[in-house]
């Protein structure tokens, strides 16, 4: 079954699907946005790190995402951290990893998939880390839910039930890189974001509680990936972008259906 | 008295800014300390390096072990795009459903445990964080600006709760007030903090300090007007006299 690449490609946007949406909830509670992109962005250094070492992307990524997002957490913990130099690093990094692949000799890959993802030209072994990172991703939001919440309420509120808020955040910040190096390769760097963040702002209206909320993201989420496979698949158009497009649409849909249902606020 | 909290030549900065030097203070179990200050004197910075969010930058803070600490801060943002009822924001601070809505009735507040906590009113969810830092019996309690947002009888009431805490739970309560002219004179001691402490001791004290009149003699006349609570022992049904005297 898993010759087939539309299974391949379906099960990987359900791994990505499973890892984005809960993350996402936390990442437009805290006001990550553009933190989460920043980080996205700057990992297409590590994808260029890894064509010039011949080594593979996942680890790489994985780390230089997890640099960038440490680096960011110290700046905000001195208070540096705006959105002025959120920017600098985002669109520094993106530009240095540009740079630094039109460097390396004889590249195979286009650089295009690394961008907006290549979903259908994911390998068994692709699918086995994507599965393994968007379980790790899930078993942190699970695992440390609770403390997530209270650091985002309060980092002192956190602090006097002994939750320690820099820790939490680094926590966090790992669980965000892992989303950035599973879900380059489907969506690419540029729009990891938007499976960040659509999926869980579509959900808000129809949720009375930070884990219903979590719930219905997801449920977004893989209607947004899979529907985007099948709607790519149907249009000839590229799966990545299409899969964003389907999210806004599922946003636009779910914020008008709460319009009618709640009225207008 | 067993000592829950000491302070010793605590210095707290942000980058350059140096924002505290030089401060010495300890709060025991049952004692009610009252900090004034102006805007910018360090006074919830003061509160945070208590619970430990911000790290000194010299000196020390020495927690009696195990302390439980419940800490009510200044504002809470909430995001509107985050869906959390009173009752889940009351269970994460790990107490029981039956604890949580008992605190919630001791600060007048339990028809709000459903209701969502990005919609409530300043006062409501002042009233709510304080049931919250209530519920987990603490043994110090720390309140940053707890009056914002109040009015006058609610100010009063919740000065009238704090002393019946106090002597309900025998916990050392710290307070936060920029009400230079209101100072509860159920306060054991009051600190008057800028940047390092001014002076310190009795409200009464305190009051005809120089240092004091210094600081915020321009803006109150050097006048300082007590909140007066009168002990008449008074039962159910009869309320607490109390005399507001502004002397300005």
């Amino acid at each position: 079954m898993l010759d087939d690449f539309l299974i391949r490609a379906a099960l990987a946007a359900l791994g990505v699907a499973f890892a984005t949406a809960p993350l996402g909830c936390f990442v437009v509670w805290r006001r990550m946005a553009y933190f989460s992109d920043a980080t996205a962005h700057v990992s297409l250094l590590g994808v260029a790190i890894a064509l010039a070492l011949n080594a593979p992307i996942f680890p790489s990524v994985l780390l230089v995402a997890l640099v960038m997002g440490v680096v960011v957490v110290r700046l905000s913990g001195r208070g540096l951290a705006t959105d002025t130099s959120l920017g600098v690093l985002a669109h520094s990094g993106l530009a240095l990893g540009l740079v630094a692949v039109a460097f390396i000799p004889n590249i195979r890959i286009s650089l295009d998939s690394f961008l907006f993802g290549d979903v259908l030209a994911v390998s068994r072994g692709d699918l086995a880390v994507i599965w393994l990172g968007a379980a790790a991703v899930v078993a942190l939001v699970i695992w440390r839910w609770s403390a997530w919440l209270l650091v985002t309420l309060s980092p002192e509120l956190a602090q006097s039930q002994n939750v320690k808020p820099r820790l939490e955040e680094l926590i966090l910040t790992l669980a965000l890189a892992l989303t950035v190096a599973v879900a380059i390769e489907v969506v690419g760097a540029l729009l990891i974001g938007a499976l960040l963040i659509i999926p869980a702002a579509a959900a808000r209206p129809w949720s009375g509680s930070p884990e219903r909320m979590a719930m219905i993201a997801v449920i977004f989420g893989v209607a947004s990936t899979l529907g985007g496979l099948q709607v790519a698949f149907w249009l000839d158009t590229p799966a990545g972008p299409t899969m964003v497009v389907v999210a806004g649409a599922i946003f636009a849909l779910s914020t008008l259906g709460a319009g009618l249902r709640y009225g207008w606020s | 008295m067993p000592e829950l909290v000491r302070v010793e030549r605590l210095k707290m900065a942000y980058g350059d800014d140096v924002v505290l030097s030089g401060v010495d203070m300890s709060i025991e179990a049952g004692e009610i300390v009252t900090i004034v200050g102006p805007n910018g004197s360090g006074k919830s910075t003061l509160l945070k390096a208590m619970v430990g969010t911000e790290l000194p930058r010299g000196g020390e803070v020495v927690r009696k072990q195990g302390l439980r600490i419940g800490y009510v801060p200044q504002r809470m943002a909430v995001d509107a795009l985050l869906p959390l009822a009173v009752s889940r924001f009351l269970s994460l601070a790990r107490v029981r459903k039956a604890d949580a809505i008992g605190a919630l009735e001791k600060v007048g507040a339990e028809r709000l445990l459903n209701r969502q906590l990005s919609d409530l009113s300043g006062g409501q969810l002042q009233r709510v964080l304080l049931a919250r830092a209530l519920a987990s019996e603490p043994e110090l309690l720390l309140l940053d600006e707890p009056t914002q947002g109040l009015d006058q009888p609610g100010s009063a009431a919740l000065y009238r709760l704090i002393e019946q805490l106090r002597d309900d739970l025998g916990c050392g309560i710290v307070m936060v007030s920029h009400e230079l002219h209101v100072v509860m004179s159920a306060s054991d001691r009051v600190i008057c903090l800028n940047g390092h402490v001014c002076c310190q001791g009795h409200p009464d004290v305190v009051a005809s300090a120089p240092e004091y009149r210094a600081l915020f003699g321009t803006g109150t006349q050097g006048a300082l007007a007590l909140y007066r609570h009168e002990h008449t022992h008074s039962h159910e049904g009869h309320d607490h006299d109390h005399h507001h005297h502004d002397h300005a």
